[in-house]
C-alpha cells in the first residue's frame, strides 16, 4: 500500500484519477482503518485529505454553511453557530462512537462509507444538505440522499471525491432533531435512526423533511411522513400518522442488531419523539 | 512443622487497612508488562489459520506455497503435533482444540499456523495455505443438539450405548421431590434460556515462546496459572516439566478464560520448529471465536410451596452447551442450584451437551449464574403469587449453620441469612421508585476452592522481606498478601514486597481460579511467615546465648522471657537479619499446602431498573451488593470484586450474547456487537461487606471474587418484572425481547 | 512494500521511524518506538485501551496510520507523569483502587485527562459519557468515576 497526503484538492483529484489500482480516500479513518485491519480492503493507494486546508474548515456563508470533508465530529460539536442553526445535524454526527472516535470521524466519511445505519446521514438528508463533488469533470452539487445507492455504495464516479457538505440558510422558527435507538447508552451502531427537520409559520408546521436510517438498504427520505405533520401543531393524530408513515416506509432486515418487527415499531416511536424535539426547537407550542 | 488452620478470631494490626498496592505505580504509568509487552531478539510473529466452517472434515492441507514465502520460518499443522496424550481424554481434547486433526469443530477452530519475520509475511503465508474441507452438518443450539437425528459433534460419544451429543448427566439433592410436590399448596413450573457469553477480558491472549535445541524452553504468557500451563504445554509437546520455565506476565483480566491454553502450545511448537523465539497475540475476533466462552443453557424449574411460603419440593434440570468437548459444567451448576436454601426435598440435574461452538472455559462462578437465574426468578414469582415479600420468602427457607446443603456437605457458619437481613434493612429498599421503574432482588452462592499452593518468605539483609507466591495476581492480591505477611511478622506493610515467582522458583501452585488466590496463598504465607519467625527466634537465642524456649516473638521483635533472661533488650527483625550470616545463613520460611476448607460465599443483591415501555430499553438506576467475605484483608479490593462481578452479571442479563447464523458461524466476534457494559450504562454500585469468619482459615478468609456474578441475572429479571409487569425467561433481556414480552402481555 | 519515513514528536521528544504505509500508529508505538504502555484490546476502536492524544485531540491509536503522525504531537501514558511525580489522576486511580488488572488504565487516564483539560468540573454523567469509549471489565467503573472526580477536585485546587 502507498500513502499520499496531498496539500490541495486538485492534487487529491489528480492522484485519484491517475491511480490504476484500488484507491481509498482517508478522512478520519474510523471506518476505513477498521476495514484495513480486518483485511476487508487491500488498498494500493490511500489518499489522506486531512492536510488540505479547505477541507478542514467550517464556513458560514450567505447561503448557509459549508463544512469541509475533513472536519471532525469534535470540531463540529465546538461550532456554536452550527449548533444554533442545525442542532440535529450536529447531535447526529456527535453520536457516532466514543470521544476517541469523535476526534477523528467526519460527516463525509460517514456518508461515503454508506452504511445503512450511518448516524449523520438521516440528519443531513432531513436538513436538505448537499454534497459538493469534485473530479476531473466540473464541480457539481448532489443532494445527500442521492449519494448513497446501496450498502457500501455511492453514486460517485471513479476519480471523484466530496470536498464539502453544504447546509442551506435556515429560516426563522426552524428546528431539527435526530434520535437513534441503541441497546446500550453509547458505542452501538444505530438499530433505528430518525431525523426530522421542520420550519413553522404562524405556529403551524409549514415545511418538513423526515429521514430514516438503519431500516432499509439506504437512508430514506420519507415524503409521506413529512406530509403527515405539515399543516399541524403535532397533535396526537398527526404524530400517529407520522409514526405510521415511518413504519410503513421501513424495509429492514433481521440481523444481530435488531429484527424487522422491532425496527418497524421503534421507527414510529422515535419519529414521534424526534418530531416533538424539532418542533420545540423551532419554538413550536402545542 | 504442623500448622493449625483454624480461625482464631485475632485482632488485626495491619490486615484490613486500605493500603496502596505494590504494582499500582507501574500500572498507572504504563510500565507494567503484560503478555504482549515482551520481545526477544530475532523473534518471529506467529499467526493462526482458522476454519471458516462450523463443522467439516479436513480432506487435505497443502502448505507448500506458504513455506516458500520469503521470511517464513515455520509452518505448522497437526502433523507437527504428535499425539502424546496417552489416552488422557482431557489432554487430547486440549491438543485437538489447539490444532484440528481430522475435523474442524467450530467456526474459528485452528487448522494451521505460521511463524515469519513480520506480520505481513505471516499473513501472506496464511493466505497461501490451501485447505480442502468437506462440510458436515452442524448444530449450535443446546436443545437442538439433544433432538433425535441431530448432527453428532463427537460420533464416539455415547449415552446409554447410543451415539449422542449428551456428554454428561449429574444429579444432586436429597429427599423425595415427587412426595414434596404432592404436599405443596402451589406448584410453579417454568422454563428459561440463557445465551452464551464471554469473559470479555480487555487483554487478548498473548505469549512469547522459545525452545532450545536441548529441549528446554521458556514461555512468557498472560495466564491465571503458569504452573498448570507448564504442565499442559510440556505434556502436549513431550517436554520435561522442569525444563519448561513459564513466567506469568501481568494479566489483563482472566475471569476463568485464562486458566486454559489456547495458542501457547502452538507458539512453543512453532518456536521449536523454527528454532527462533515466536510471539503470538490473539486478535479480538480470535478471542471471541477461539478461546473459551461460557455455556449457553436451557432449563426447566419446578418448585412446590405451602401457602406460608415453605418450599416443599424444588427441582431443576439445566442443559449446558459445552462446545465440542465434554466438560463438567453441568456438574458445577447442579451443585450450586439450591445451595442458598434449607430444603427437605430437592433435586438439581446438570446435563452437558456437545455443540459446534468453541470449547467452553470457566467464567467466574462457572455454571452457577444460569441455574440461579432459573431458581431465583421462579422463587420471586412464587413469592408474588403467595403475596409474600421476596426477601421474607427466602428467609423462611434459608440455609443456616447445620443445614444439609443441596449438594451434600453440612454448612458451618455461613452468610446467606445475614446477607438477606442486610438487604431487607438496607436503605436502598426505601428509595423512591417512579413510573416504569421496578425493584428486584436475588441471592447467589459459590463454593470457592483451596488447592495446591506454596510460598517462600525471605528476610533480606536489611530486614525488608521478599514474599514469593505462585498464584497469579488478578486483581490486587499482592497487597493483601503483603498485609498478611506484615501482620504475621509484626512489621509495617511497606517493608514487604510480594512477587509472583516463575515456575522454576517454586513448587507447584494451582491456578488462580475458584476465588482461591488470597485464600490459599494467604494461608501459605501465614505459615511461611511463622516458619521464618521460628528461625528468627532461634537466631536471637544464639545471639543472646540463651535457650530457644526462652524466646518469644511479638510486634516484630524477639523477646527473651522468664525470670533469668527477661531483662535482655529485645532484638528487632532488622537486627536479627543483619547478623544472619554469622548465625547460620539466610533467613527464610517456606510452606507447601493443599489448602482446603475454603469457606463458601453467599451474596444478595438489590437492583432498580427503569424500562422504556415503547422500546424495551432497560436502564439500571440503582444497584447494591451485599456479600460475605469472611474477612476482608483489603476492603477496597474486596469491594472491587463485588462491583466488577456485578457489572459482568448486569451485562450478561441485559445485552451480552453470542449470535450465531444458520451457517453455524459467529456473527458478533467483536466489542462493537458483543455488548459489554460501558461506563455510561451503569450507576455507582453500592457494596456492603459482611464478615462471617471462615472457621477453617486462620484469618477467617473466604474467597470473594466470584459470587457476585451469580445474583444479577435474576435480580434484573425480577426488577424488570416489577417495572413493567412482564417476566423475561430468556437472557439477555435485550430490548427486542422485552418489547415482544410487552406486546404478548398486552395482546 | 516501500516504507514511509515519519518525523514526529512523542511526549515532547523528537522521534523518527520508518513504517509500512498500512501500519497503525498503535503498532508503530508498541513495536517500533517501544512504548508498550498503549495497549491493543480490540484493534477496531471499540475499547479505548490504545487511547492517545494527537495534536491535543483524544483518539484511538489503532485508528490512525503511523504515516499520519508526520509533523504532529503525540502524547501517551508514558508522558503523563512529571518525572517521578505522578499526575493527580494517576495518584487518585491508585488511591481509589480504580484499577484491578490495570490493562485498561493507561487508556482511561489519557481519556480522563482529555476530559478534565476541556471540562475541569464535570458532572458524574459527563464523566461517564466521556469515558464511554474506554472499556473496563474488572471494576464496573464505580471506582474509576470516583477517582476522576477526586482528581478533578485536586486539579481545580491546584489552579487556584
Amino acid at each position: 500500500m502507498r500513502y499520499e497526503s496531498p496539500k490541495t484538492t486538485k492534487e487529491a483529484v489528480t492522484l485519484l484519477s491517475k491511480e490504476k489500482g484500488k484507491t481509498f480516500v482517508l478522512a478520519g479513518g474510523t471506518d476505513l482503518l477498521v476495514k484495513l485491519r480486518m483485511d476487508m480492503i487491500e488498498p494500493d493507494l490511500m489518499i489522506d485529505i486531512k492536510r488540505i486546508p479547505a477541507m478542514n474548515e467550517i464556513n458560514k456563508t450567505a447561503t448557509g454553511f459549508k463544512i469541509g470533508a475533513a472536519v471532525s465530529g469534535r470540531q463540529l460539536g465546538a461550532s456554536k453557530a452550527l449548533i444554533k442553526a442545525w442542532p440535529g445535524v450536529v447531535e447526529a454526527t456527535n453520536l457516532i462512537g466514543s470521544d476517541q472516535i469523535q476526534g477523528r470521524c467526519t460527516m463525509v466519511g460517514n456518508l461515503c462509507n454508506a452504511s445503512p445505519a450511518a448516524d449523520s446521514v438521516p440528519a443531513m438528508i432531513a436538513a436538505g444538505a448537499k454534497a459538493v463533488v469534485v473530479g476531473k469533470a466540473k464541480r457539481r452539487t448532489v443532494a445527500v440522499e442521492n449519494i448513497v445507492t446501496g450498502p457500501g455504495q455511492t453514486s460517485l464516479a471513479k476519480g471523484e471525491i466530496i470536498e464539502a457538505i453544504t447546509l442551506p440558510k435556515r429560516p426563522a422558527k426552524s428546528g431539527d432533531a435526530y434520535l437513534r435507538f441503541i441497546p446500550r447508552t453509547e458505542m452501538d451502531i444505530a438499530v433505528v435512526g430518525v431525523a426530522v427537520s421542520l420550519t413553522c409559520k404562524r405556529g403551524v408546521i409549514d415545511s418538513a423533511r423526515v429521514s430514516l436510517g438503519a431500516v432499509a438498504p439506504t437512508p430514506l427520505l420519507v415524503k409521506e411522513a413529512a406530509a403527515a405533520i405539515i399543516g399541524t401543531k403535532l397533535d396526537t393524530e398527526a404524530l400517529e400518522n407520522l409514526a405510521a408513515a415511518c413504519s410503513a416506509a421501513c424495509n429492514p432486515i433481521d440481523d444481530k442488531r435488531g429484527t424487522v418487527e422491532y425496527r418497524v415499531r421503534v421507527a414510529g416511536v422515535l419519529a414521534k419523539r424526534a418530531a416533538n424535539i424539532a418542533f420545540e426547537r423551532a419554538g413550536g407550542k402545542k | 512443622m504442623k500448622h493449625d488452620q483454624k480461625y482464631t478470631g485475632q485482632e488485626f494490626k495491619v490486615v484490613g487497612a486500605r493500603v496502596e498496592r505494590p504494582d499500582g505505580v507501574d500500572k498507572v504509568t504504563g510500565r507494567a508488562r503484560y503478555g504482549a509487552d515482551a520481545n526477544a531478539p530475532g523473534q518471529l510473529v506467529g499467526l493462526v489459520l482458522r476454519s471458516p466452517h462450523a463443522h467439516a472434515r479436513i480432506v487435505k492441507i497443502d502448505t507448500s506455497k506458504a513455506e516458500k514465502v520469503a521470511g517464513v520460518k515455520a509452518v505448522l499443522t497437526s502433523a507437527d503435533l504428535p499425539d502424546l496424550t496417552n489416552g488422557d481424554a482431557g489432554n487430547y481434547a486440549t491438543l485437538v482444540n489447539c490444532m484440528a486433526r481430522d475435523r474442524v469443530l467450530y467456526d474459528g477452530h485452528a487448522v494451521a499456523a505460521v511463524a515469519a519475520i513480520d506480520r505481513s509475511s505471516a499473513k501472506k503465508a496464511l493466505k497461501l495455505i490451501k485447505v480442502t474441507y468437506e462440510k458436515l452438518p452442524h448444530v449450535t443450539d443446546v436443545d437442538e443438539a439433544l433432538k433425535k437425528g441431530a448432527p453428532l459433534v463427537q460420533p464416539t460419544n455415547k449415552q446409554d450405548g447410543k451415539p449422542s451429543n449428551k456428554s454428561g448427566h449429574y444429579e444432586f439433592g436429597h429427599g423425595d421431590v415427587e412426595a414434596g410436590l404432592l404436599e405443596a399448596d402451589i406448584v410453579m413450573e417454568r422454563s428459561y434460556k440463557t445465551e452464551q457469553t464471554h469473559q470479555g477480558y480487555i487483554e487478548p491472549h498473548a505469549c512469547l515462546a522459545t525452545v532450545g535445541p536441548d529441549g528446554s524452553g521458556e514461555l512468557w504468557v498472560t495466564t491465571q496459572g503458569h504452573f498448570s500451563f507448564r504442565i499442559m504445554c510440556a505434556a502436549l509437546l513431550g517436554m520435561d516439566v522442569a525444563k519448561l520455565k513459564v513466567t506469568s506476565s501481568e494479566i489483563g483480566g482472566g475471569f476463568g478464560g485464562k486458566t486454559h491454553v489456547w495458542i501457547e502450545p502452538v507458539a512453543l511448537a512453532l518456536a521449536r520448529k523454527s528454532n527462533r523465539p515466536v510471539k503470538m497475540v490473539m486478535s479480538r475476533e480470535e478471542v471471541f471465536k477461539a478461546s473459551g466462552p461460557t455455556c449457553a443453557t436451557s432449563m426447566d424449574v419446578k418448585i412446590g410451596a405451602k401457602k406460608d411460603g415453605t418450599i416443599t419440593a424444588a427441582f431443576i434440570e439445566c442443559r449446558y452447551s459445552d462446545g465440542p468437548f465434554p466438560g463438567i459444567w453441568g456438574m458445577l451448576g447442579g451443585m450450586t442450584a439450591w445451595a442458598c436454601y434449607d430444603l427437605k426435598n430437592c433435586k438439581a440435574i446438570g446435563v452437558d451437551v456437545l455443540v459446534n461452538r468453541p470449547k467452553v472455559a470457566a467464567y467466574r462462578a462457572p455454571s452457577a449464574p444460569m441455574m440461579a437465574f432459573g431458581v431465583e426468578s421462579t422463587i420471586d414469582q412464587l413469592a408474588k403469587e403467595l403475596g409474600i415479600d421476596p426477601v421474607e420468602f427466602r428467609l423462611r427457607n434459608v440455609a443456616k449453620e447445620g443445614t444439609r446443603s443441596s449438594y451434600g456437605p453440612v454448612y458451618g457458619p455461613i452468610g446467606i441469612e445475614p446477607t438477606l437481613e442486610a438487604v431487607r434493612d438496607h436503605p436502598h429498599m426505601r428509595a423512591k421508585l417512579r413510573k416504569n421503574q421496578g425493584r428486584g432482588m436475588a441471592s447467589g452462592f459459590w463454593f470457592n476452592i483451596g488447592g495446591q499452593t506454596c510460598s517462600d518468605l525471605n528476610v533480606g539483609v536489611d530486614g525488608t522481606v521478599n514474599l514469593t507466591v505462585g498464584t497469579v495476581d488478578v486483581g490486587g492480591a499482592r497487597a493483601s498478601l503483603s498485609l498478611i505477611a506484615a501482620e504475621e511478622l509484626g512489621i509495617s506493610y511497606d517493608q514487604v514486597k510480594t512477587n509472583i515467582g516463575d515456575t522454576s522458583s517454586l513448587g507447584h501452585n494451582d491456578t488462580t481460579e475458584g476465588s482461591r488466590g488470597t485464600f490459599s496463598s494467604g494461608m501459605a504465607t501465614i505459615f511461611a511467615a511463622r516458619e521464618a519467625i521460628e528461625v528468627m527466634k532461634s537466631r536471637a537465642a544464639q545471639m543472646w546465648g540463651i535457650p530457644e524456649d526462652a524466646v518469644e516473638w511479638k510486634d516484630g521483635e524477639a523477646r527473651a522471657v522468664g525470670a533469668e533472661h527477661g531483662n535482655l533488650p529485645a532484638l528487632s527483625l532488622k537486627e536479627i537479619a543483619a547478623e544472619a550470616g554469622a548465625t547460620g545463613g539466610p533467613i527464610a520460611g517456606h510452606h507447601e499446602v493443599t489448602a482446603d476448607g475454603s469457606g463458601v460465599s453467599f451474596a444478595s443483591h438489590i437492583c432498580d431498573v427503569e424500562v422504556d415501555p415503547e422500546t424495551g430499553k432497560t436502564t439500571v438506576i440503582r444497584y447494591t451488593v451485599v456479600q460475605d467475605a469472611g474477612k476482608a484483608i483489603h476492603p477496597d479490593y474486596v469491594e472491587g470484586q463485588f462491583q466488577g462481578a456485578a457489572a459482568q452479571g448486569i451485562g450478561w442479563a441485559l445485552n451480552e450474547e453470542y449470535v450465531y447464523g444458520e451457517d453455524g458461524c459467529l456473527q458478533n466476534a467483536g466489542f462493537l456487537d458483543y455488548r459489554v457494559p460501558v461506563c455510561s450504562d451503569l450507576p455507582f454500585i453500592d457494596t456492603k461487606i459482611l464478615e462471617i469468619p471462615n472457621p477453617n482459615h486462620p484469618y477467617g478468609i473466604r474467597g470473594v471474587g466470584e459470587c457476585s456474578i451469580v445474583p444479577p441475572l435474576a435480580a434484573i429479571g425480577n426488577a424488570v418484572s416489577n417495572a413493567v409487569g412482564v417476566r423475561l425467561n430468556h437472557v439477555p433481556m435485550s430490548p427486542p425481547r422485552i418489547l415482544k414480552a410487552l406486546d404478548d402481555a398486552g395482546a | 512494500m516501500t516504507g514511509v519515513h515519519v518525523s514526529t514528536s512523542i511526549n515532547g521528544d523528537p522521534v523518527e521511524y520508518v513504517c509500512p504505509a498500512d501500519e497503525s500508529l498503535l503498532d508503530v508505538l508498541r513495536d517500533r518506538v517501544g512504548l508498550t504502555g498503549v495497549k491493543e484490546g480490540c484493534g477496531t476502536g471499540d475499547c479505548g485501551a490504545c487511547s492517545i492524544t494527537l495534536d491535543g485531540t483524544l483518539v484511538c491509536a489503532c485508528l490512525v496510520l503511523g504515516a499520519e503522525a508526520e509533523g504532529r504531537k503525540i502524547t501517551t501514558i508514558e508522558g503523563m507523569a512529571n518525572g517521578e511525580k505522578l499526575h493527580p489522576l494517576q495518584r487518585q486511580f491508585i488511591d481509589n483502587a480504580a484499577l484491578q488488572c490495570g490493562v485498561c488504565t493507561p487508556g482511561f487516564l489519557i481519556a480522563a485527562k482529555s476530559l478534565l483539560d476541556d471540562n475541569p468540573d464535570p458532572t458524574v454523567e459527563e464523566i461517564r459519557y466521556a469515558l464511554a469509549g474506554n472499556l473496563c471489565r474488572c471494576t464496573g467503573y464505580d471506582k474509576i468515576v470516583r477517582a476522576v472526580q477526586a482528581a478533578a477536585k485536586d486539579l481545580r485546587r491546584q489552579k487556584k
